[in-house]
Order: C-alpha cells, then structure tokens, then sequence
C-alpha cells in the first residue's frame, strides 16, 4: 500500500490560501484571548483551592453549592470534568477563588470537607484530590513556564543555525510561534485550563514541530545542492512533494497515539492530550503552510530585481 | 557478503537481556513484584501528600543577629561602657544591627570590639553621632541560609519519620529559592502530618521586660511612647475566662529551640498534662546563669515568658535558679504535649516555614490513572503496530520488532536509573511511540524511493539508511533539547514525562537505526542475491 506516490501540488501557489487559515485562526485565538475567555488558567499558575470529588450518585451543582454555602463556604466554583470516556458524569471539581492569604487555602479546603460531609456523610463521595497553591507558587510556576518556553525557543534557534543557516532557523522558530499561538488560542475558544501538564505539552510541540520543518529543511538542502537549474520555489515545492508521505505518515502516526491518550487516558491528563492534538495538526499544517513559504519570501524579497532567488545551502 | 550478522545478533541479544534485568533485577516473588521493587511510582500514581514549604529565611536571620546583638550588649557592658543601645533600627533589615549611642570617648574601644573575631561576619559603617552599623557581610547570609536550610530539611526529615510515614522524601525544591518538597505517599489525609511539620517552630524563653498590656497602645503608654530597641511587643494566648494580653519581652532570647535536649510528655501534679524538659548542658550553664541573677530571692528578681509560635504561652515568675531541667505547662491537651514534646526532641526548626503548595491524590485517583494511562498506551501501540504491518507488510515486521525493543530498553533505563514513573511519564511512553515509529517511516519511505530509481534491494536499504541517519539524529536532538529544558524547569510529574521521553528516544536511535538495519540484512542474506524486499 503507498499513498502520496508522485504527488506534483503547487504548495507556494496556494500560500495565500494558507495565509488567510492561518490569519484566521491565529486571530481568532487572539481575540478569544485578549478579549473573551482571556487564558483560562489552572491552579497551578493562578492559585488557589480546588478539591476534586466523586459522588456516588449523580451529584446536583446547585445542591453542592448550596451545601457548601452553609457551612460557610462562599462562592465555590462546581464544574463537571469533561472526559471523552467517562459517562457516569459523576465527578466534579470544585475551586475556591484565589484568597488573598496562603492560610485561607488551607482552611478552604477543611471548609468544603466538612460541608460535604455534613451533606453526603461519609460514604456518599470520595475525595480524589486536592489542590492547595499559594499566590507564591503560583507566580514562580509561571516564571518557569515563561523561561522555559523562551530557553527552548533559543535553544532550537541556536541549533537550527548551527546545522542550516540563520534564514531557516528564523523561519522555522516563526512556524513554530504561530503554532504555539494557535494552540493556547484553541485553549481560549474552548475555555479549557492550562496547567503545568499542559505546558509540557507545548514545549513538545515545539519539538515535534521543529522535527517536521527540519525533516522539509533537509530535503530542500539535499535539492538545492543537486538541482542548479530550477527556480527556488520549484526545487522547494519539489521537496514538501518528496517528503509529503513521510510528513503526513508520522504525524497521523503520532496522532493516532495522541488520540488514543486523549480519549483512553483519563481527566487528569486531558488538558495535556488535547494540546497535542491540536498541536500536532498544525505543527504539520506549520511546516509545509508557513515555514517553506516564509523562507521562499524572504529570499525572493532580498534578492535584488533581474537576479534568480536561492538560498544559503549551509553546512 | 559477510556483514558480521553473527556479531551484531549477539549484541542485540545481550542488549536485550541487559535491559530485562534492568526491568525485573533477579526475579524472585511475583513478576509484578520484581517490576515495582525497580519502578518506583509518583505520587499520582500512587496515592499521597505533596508539600512544597517556604523557609522563612529574614526571620532566622533576625533571631541569629538579634542573638549577637544581645552577645555585643553584655560585651558592652562587661567593658562599663554605657549608655549604649543595641537593637534592631529597621524590621525590613534583619541584617543589620544598630548600634547607638556611643559616647565619644569609647568610640575606639567600640570599634576595636566590632571589628575583633567575634563579629567578623559583619560589615561595620560608622556613623556620625557615635552610631555604628553593623550588616551581615552577603557571603555570611548565603552561608546562614544554606545551613538553615540543610538544618530545616533535617529537622522535617527527622519529624516526618518519627510519624512512621513509610518512604517519605524530604529535599530541597525550586532553582534556589529556600523551599523544601516533602512527599508523603500513601497518606490520606495531611492536616495532622502538615500540623507537625510546621507549627510550634519556635519555642523560647524570654525575659519579660513589662506588662502585662492591655494592648500595644497601652504598652507604648507605659514606655514614653516608644517600644525599647532590644525588646519586642508579642501577644499572649487567649485561655479560659481571661482575655488576650500583650507583653514587652527582651528580644533575644535567654532558651531557644536548639538548646532543647529532650522533652517528654508528663502530667503535673494536677493530673493536667505538661512536658518536662532537659536542656543542653552549654545552654543550661546560660539559663543557670540567668535565673540565677534573676529569681525571687535575687537583688533583681525578674519573670520569663514562655513563647510558642510567636505568642505567649505562659508566664512564670523564677522561683530558684534552674540549671538544665524544667516542667512547660500551658493549658495543652494529652495530643498537644505528646506533638509538642515530638518537635522538641527532633529539633526545632531553625526558623519558621509557611506552606506554598499542598497537593493529595487519593489512592483511588493513582490506581485509576495507572489503569487510564496503560489502557492509553496498549491502545497507541496497538493502533500504530497494525497501521505499520498494513502499509509496509514485511517491512512493517521489522518495525514492530524495533518498536517492542524500543519499550523494551526505555523500561529497563527506569528500573537501572530507579527512576520515578508518573502519569505524565506515561504520556512519554505513548509519544515515544508515535515519534519513535518516525525513524522507522523515514527509513522505509527512502527505500522505498531508493527502489523506484532502480535500485537492488541491498543497496536501496543501504542508501536509505544512510540518508536518513541525519534528519533522524536532527529530530531527535531537537525533542531531546526539548525535553532536557522540561526537566530542568519542570516538576515532579512534568520532570517524569521529560525523563520517559528522552530515554525512550534515545533507545529509539539504537532500535530504529542499528536493531532495524541488523534485520533487514539478516533477511536479504537469506533470500540471496536477487533478493526483493517486502516494503
């Protein structure tokens, strides 16, 4: 079985094509993050109580508000977890806003203990977990998210320069940007939490969707050395064809493992499964729509009129 | 063609068994129990507490420079220099001492004195109007936090085994911000354990230098309106009947927490509980010392405090001099002395913690994820096993070979490495998979090409080898980079996934390039010459 055995597609013709999903995308991700969910973030990052709980019976929101109200604990946040797999709906999370000392964390959680015992007794739920996150450690998880994010980027940056030249590297670390963009937008629109988990999943992304744009950099590489007597968009089309089975293969490959963990794997890493997804779509979608034809345009605007577009082969 | 078939199957196989003994050591007891004696479970897999603690590191500093204040103010005074003042001018800097009102004439003796071996950890500024500055030089305060630090870990260490917690790990956390990571699996329910851990820090003996206060404003009243520089306003217990006083104590403290030899639960002759105490024997020459100058049949008889937690917990007069051994009472329950008495004898801690993170997962949640994840990653593999047989038939055997010694050598590096296996390192074991299968699609794909330009099937594998060997070592560096940044920045369960990830695709390399390649030569030598590949 083969597929993709001698496609002949005009990738760079359709770049505007590309460009208009890729604005949209990216600015409606914007928009939900600027202006309508902002970044939903996880308790990790913004603090706080959340105490995770699973009722033996089909629990009522309101009833659990309302229990928690009358033993003193005031605006309690109830949220059913969404899992791909799990009908029973019988698990909730509950948060308490972010207070404004450490302790109270604390003796928020005793809180909503003591007001679902006193309204399930004891063997009408079981808690699964809690959360308690200080202001503090909250502010230095994200510190770290934020570092480690921009190490990795450099990190990539440095590498692809060392092995191509500055050109790809840019072009590949503004692929990859747009990646990244697109996928906490996606966070935004659907309103799902990032956490810690999730931002280990982002900086996999940025890998794998190096991996992709380095696999379509390669072939360009190889083709250029060779072919002297094509035009830079014509050896570049050439090369996503001659690397379009092995591009798509890999990722469905490596989706199909990812939508395996998203649908099998569980509530606690769902937030985790579902930026790979989405990831390891566009991370694909990144490096023929948006790496190549940065890297065509660049080169076509520096090279002055009358003179034929190439790039720097490297090393 | 003789390609040392014969030599490389041998090293695949011993590679192969090395890495199941990494997995199951020598079997002895159950299969499974051979794996969890090596594979070690994180905390969401397994059930527990985790707790990060917070040293409140400018709060030993000031206890340690109020201690060396007091040491200058009897130096001061063993020299008949007087009127002199030493205290604390700003809160906000535990590090300095203030030093005032010197008189003219001793200035030099003053300064000789600041600058003897006593107090060379400090950097001394002169002031005009015979005022000194004593600051804690920034090697000595990195010095005091790391040793605080080491002496916190201990002391929670010490506690939180004596709570008979069963492989409970206490170290330190953070990229060096003083903070301390206690897990605790298998427990519960944390209020006692955390209880333990943090509260009654700081037990002293202070001399009482006025009050009782109604409040602080009545004690300002009865100083001229400004609190004395060496002594610190604290606020007693509520108990039965009587309401909330404030007291003036001297800063620096006559008993602290490390002064406390033993401490044992008892009952006073009441039958209330109480705990009987025994000083070191230095620090018992100091209280003996104290008491001494002050009891009731003394020239100047004076009362202590007994603070805990920062408030005061009992106030006594002192009836005779007390060397090395004494009785605490204060309205504690039979769990409090027994909790107090604990923290007593393991030392106390060098400084107050506050809590920053304090996670559970209860046991159920483990046993669920674990069941979650597996069923994930037999779901992932399977799916990518079947796709790779249906695309690349014979080829596709090949691959699924690989892929199992893939797992293979990546569960064995965690049992050689005692590494730690959490949910988000499951996720690693699945995304090793789909990324490691790349290597093998990046192969085919390129003998597969190799083999439409014409190519025998031995050199086709041979060239598609070699041109892959780069993009695949490029790739992998890249996820590698990615996940040795997690790990570094990462948390417990995130550093999991960074650690399966990597190890499963460095094995990857081997698998996918050397194990790979062994078998399809392996096959070709045995079809022959005009050998055709199913791929």
């Amino acid at each position: 079985m083969e597929m993709f055995r001698d496609t002949r597609i005009d990738w760079l013709r359709q770049k505007w094509f590309f460009l208009s999903i890729s604005l949209i995308f990216s600015i409606a991700g914007l928009f939900s993050i600027l202006f309508w969910h902002h970044v939903p973030l996880g308790i990790d990052f913004r603090g706080g109580t959340q105490v995770m709980v699973k009722f033996y019976s089909q629990p009522n929101d309101d009833l659990i508000r309302s229990a928690l109200a009358q033993n003193g604990v005031k605006e309690a946040q109830v949220q059913r977890i969404s899992n791909p797999m799990n009908t029973a709906e019988d698990e909730v999370v509950i948060s308490l806003p972010k207070p404004a000392l450490e302790i109270t964390e604390e003796q928020g959680r005793i809180a909503i203990k003591k007001g679902l015992i006193a309204n399930y007794h004891e063997s009408g739920f079981d808690v699964l977990k809690v959360d308690v996150v200080g202001p503090t450690a909250g502010k230095q998880l994200q510190t770290q998210a934020w570092l480690a994010t921009a190490y990795s980027l450099l990190g990539m940056l440095i590498y692809l320069w060392f092995r191509f030249e500055l050109v790809y590297g840019v072009a590949a670390v503004a692929a990859v940007f747009h990646d990244t963009l697109i996928t906490v937008g996606a966070f935004s629109l659907a309103n799902r939490e990032i956490d810690l988990a999730v931002i280990a999943a982002i900086l996999t992304l940025i890998g794998y969707s190096m991996n992709d744009t380095i696999v379509v950099f390669d072939r360009i590489r190889e083709n250029l050395a060779i072919d002297r007597n094509h035009s830079l968009a014509h050896v570049v089309n050439r090369s996503i064809n001659q690397t379009l089975s092995r591009t798509v293969l890999t990722s469905g490959l490596t989706f199909l493992t990812v939508l395996s963990l998203y649908l099998f794997g569980g509530a606690a890493l769902n937030g985790f499964s579902f930026a790979l997804v989405v990831g390891i779509l566009i991370g694909t979608y990144s490096s023929i729509a948006v790496a190549a034809p940065m890297l065509v345009a660049y080169q076509s605007w520096r090279t002055p009129k009358g003179r034929v577009a190439t790039l720097p082969v490297g090393r | 063609m003789v390609t040392r078939l014969g030599g490389r199957t041998a090293f695949v196989i011993a590679v192969l068994v090395l890495f199941c003994y990494g997995i199951v050591g020598i079997p002895h007891g159950g299969l499974k129990q051979s794996i969890s004696k090596r594979i070690n479970l994180g905390l969401d897999l397994k059930g527990g507490v985790h707790l990060v603690l917070a040293v409140q590191m400018s709060e030993a500093l000031g206890t340690a420079t109020d201690r060396d204040a007091a040491k200058l103010e009897s130096a001061l005074q063993a020299s008949e220099i007087t009127g002199v003042t030493v205290g604390k001018a700003d809160a906000s800097h535990p590090e300095t001492i203030s030093v005032i009102g010197v008189p003219i004439a001793k200035m030099g003796d003053v300064r000789n004195l600041l600058e003897g071996p006593e107090y060379s950890i400090y950097d001394v500024a002169t002031q005009q109007d015979g005022a000194y500055k004593p600051t804690m030089k920034h090697s000595a305060i990195a010095n005091f936090e790391a040793l605080t630090l080491d002496r916190s870990i201990e002391t929670i260490r010490r506690r939180v085994n004596s709570l008979g917690v069963t492989e409970a790990a206490v170290q330190k956390y953070g990229l060096g911000e003083n903070q301390i990571l206690v897990e605790l699996p298998g427990l519960e329910d944390p209020t006692r354990v955390e209880e333990v851990i943090k509260s009654t820090a700081k037990l002293e003996i202070h001399a009482v230098v006025g009050g009782p206060y109604k409040d602080g404003a009545a004690a300002l009243q009865a100083n001229n309106g400004v609190i004395p520089f060496d002594s610190v306003l604290i606020q007693g217990v509520a108990s039965a009947g009587a309401p909330v006083r404030s007291y003036l104590l001297k800063r620096a403290s006559e008993v602290e927490g490390t002064d406390f030899r033993d401490a044992q639960p008892s009952q006073d002759m009441n039958g209330r509980p109480n705990i009987i105490f025994t000083l070191t024997s230095d620090a018992g020459d100091r209280f003996y010392k104290y008491t001494s100058e002050h009891s009731s049949t003394s020239a100047t008889p004076g009362t202590m405090a007994i603070v805990l937690e920062k408030r005061v917990q009992e106030v006594m007069g002192i009836n005779t001099a007390i060397r090395d051994h004494g009785e605490i009472e204060g309205g504690f329950t039979k769990q409090q002395a027994a909790d107090l008495s604990l923290m007593l004898r393991t030392g106390a801690l060098p400084a107050s913690i506050s809590y920053l993170e304090t996670r559970t997962v209860g046991p159920s949640l483990g046993a669920a994820s674990i069941r979650q994840g597996v069923h994930a990653a037999v779901a992932g593999l399977l799916l990518v096993m079947a796709f790779m047989l249906l695309y690349y038939r014979g080829a596709g055997i090949n691959a699924v070979l690989a892929l199992l010694l893939n797992l293979l050598m990546l569960l064995g590096f965690m049992g050689f490495l005692k590494a730690t296996l959490t949910l988000p390192g499951i996720a690693g074991v699945i995304l090793t998979v789909g990324m490691g299968v790349d290597s093998n699609v990046l192969i085919f794909e390129r003998i597969r090409e190799e083999l439409r330009t014409g190519k025998s099937a031995a050199a086709a594998v041979k060239e598609g080898f070699a041109h892959a060997w780069k993009t695949i070592l490029d790739t992998h560096v890249t996820t590698v980079v990615s996940a040795t940044i997690l790990f570094l920045f990462g948390t417990g369960p995130i550093q999991g996934f960074a650690l399966t990830l990597t190890m499963g695709l460095i094995a990857n390399l081997f698998t996918a390039v050397f194990v790979s390649r062994l078998i399809f030569d392996a096959i070709l030598h045995k079809k022959g010459r005009a050998a055709t590949l199913s791929i």
